[in-house]
């Protein structure tokens, strides 16, 4: 499934041995994705290969970080991983959305990559509909966070201290009793696979998700990344939080053209 | 979501999700049924004559997807004289189906792979018909071989800072890989733009 890019026959290339593994959920309003190019861009992250895959719709342009006419021209496709040693991060990015019927295959695939490239855990941002949310949900922070629980163990009283709260178990059978609680991410993709396969096999993984609806997402997705770098600490916290975060090129005319002037 | 008469309806999501579907667990019969219709989807190649016996050789492929893509290479390129029908495609979707003739009429749906009769090595294909999302993987890939995808997209999808009203239509762009020494006649494709399904894949 992974893929090296060939640049002067660097090996290590696929081996992340001790790395945090980054990647978004493809879920409601793309908030982890956007999130993802908001940390390749920012860190100026180098691509070490992709994900060759029959799970994905295909597609391909040119490079969406690009920053001047010389680097713009390098061809980028649907899964693509970067990376960047000196802080010990690996970075999935997936650009479109699932095949029907290939959730399973591919987070099957992915977490057998995981183990065999010795990643030391997996974060995954995702999101979830705002509107499902309980009452009790509608309060507070949107944000919420879960770990499996070899990942507990190592992190579980950081987490206490930054006071993030952990997602709400909902009820199985909901009106006729509140006993059997399971966990139910709604909008949110492969997000409760990946969780629930990685808790059964004993890979470290956390999930850093916000609540939030389609629309103009570019917010959701700088709240979500100042939320994991509460955490991860990946770039210095400023109190401007948005500026510490460069935009990538890509993210122009997200909502369509210019307007015809002989429209007015 | 709550619309203002305030009826429960599922919102569409940009981000293509299908969760009913993957939640459930499937019985016998679920995945009796999915394969049946994986079956039926399956993408056949038909090879005619010699080329079904050995596997054949080729310096440079062109495809063409799309109908205007199939119709430039009708008008410009092909003819009886240079050109033989090798293959053809067999496929069905929701969308389309496509039949194991190669007398085909420009608005069927169809997929033929054709060869230069004075050089063999150049391969070209020419499909018209839909090709859904979980079909685009099952084509064939070789390496070292110079290949050409034409296609074309509505100007409308075009991302530009000014109105596409005022573009002069149509207009070429291109994606390359590093790969590609040649000179490329039109300019490259910038971002935002992508494209996406058959050609992409």
């Amino acid at each position: 499934m992974f893929v090296p890019c060939h640049r002067g026959g660097s090996s290590a290339a696929s081996d992340f041995k001790g790395f945090t593994l980054l990647m978004p959920a493809v879920s409601v309003g793309n908030v982890g994705q956007l999130a993802i190019d908001l940390v390749i861009s920012t860190l100026d992250m180098t691509k070490v290969g992709y994900f060759y895959t029959d799970c994905l719709v295909p597609m391909v342009g040119n490079n969406p970080y690009a920053t001047a006419e010389e680097n713009s021209t390098e061809l980028s496709i649907n899964a693509e991983v970067y990376s960047l040693p000196s802080k010990k991060l690996v970075v999935l990015q997936i650009r479109s959305p699932f095949i029907k019927n290939k959730y399973r295959p591919f987070c099957e695939t992915l977490l057998s990559w995981v183990k065999s490239s010795r990643c030391a855990r997996v974060v995954v941002l995702s999101s979830s509909h705002a509107y499902q949310r309980d009452d009790e949900q509608l309060l507070g922070t949107p944000l919420r966070y879960l770990l499996t629980p070899d990942l507990e163990k190592a992190v579980g009283g950081l987490m206490q201290e930054l006071k993030w709260k952990e997602m709400e178990k909902v009820a199985a059978y909901p009106g006729i009793n509140d006993t059997d609680k399971v966990l139910h991410i709604p909008g949110g993709g492969i997000t409760k696979l990946l969780f629930t396969e990685s808790c059964s096999k004993g890979i470290q993984m956390a999930v850093l998700l916000k609540f939030c609806s389609e629309g103009d997402n570019i917010p959701d997705a700088f709240v979500l990344i100042n939320y994991l770098n509460e955490w991860l600490q990946l770039v210095k916290s400023e109190v401007n939080t948005s500026s510490q975060w460069k935009i990538p090129s890509s993210w122009r005319l997200l909502f369509g053209n210019g307007l015809p002037p002989a429209l007015f | 979501m709550a619309t203002f008469f305030g009826e429960v309806v599922v919102a569409p999501s940009r981000a293509g999700l299908d969760e009913e579907e993957e939640a459930r667990e499937e019985t016998p019969e679920d995945r009796e049924i999915r394969r049946e219709l994986e079956k039926k989807r399956e993408v056949e190649v038909l090879w005619s004559g010699a080329c079904a016996e050995e596997p054949l050789v080729c310096s440079r492929f062109v495809v063409a997807i799309g109908r205007n893509a199939a119709a430039f290479l009708s008008s410009f390129i092909l003819d009886s004289v240079c050109w033989e029908v090798i293959g053809v495609v067999k496929l069905w979707n929701e969308w389309c189906r496509t039949s194991s003739t190669t007398n085909v009429l420009p608005t069927d749906s169809f997929c033929l792979f054709y060869r230069l009769i004075s050089d063999p090595t150049v391969l070209l294909c020419q499909c018209s018909c839909y090709i859904a999302e979980d079909q685009q993987f099952q084509w064939l890939e070789k390496e070292g071989l110079q290949v050409t995808i034409l296609s074309t997209c509505p100007v409308a999808e075009y991302k530009t800072q000014e109105s596409t009203l005022t573009l002069a239509s149509p207009f070429l762009k291109a994606l390359k890989t590093k790969e590609f020494q040649e000179q490329v006649c039109c300019p490259l494709l910038e971002q935002p733009n992508i494209v996406r399904d058959l050609p992409a894949a």
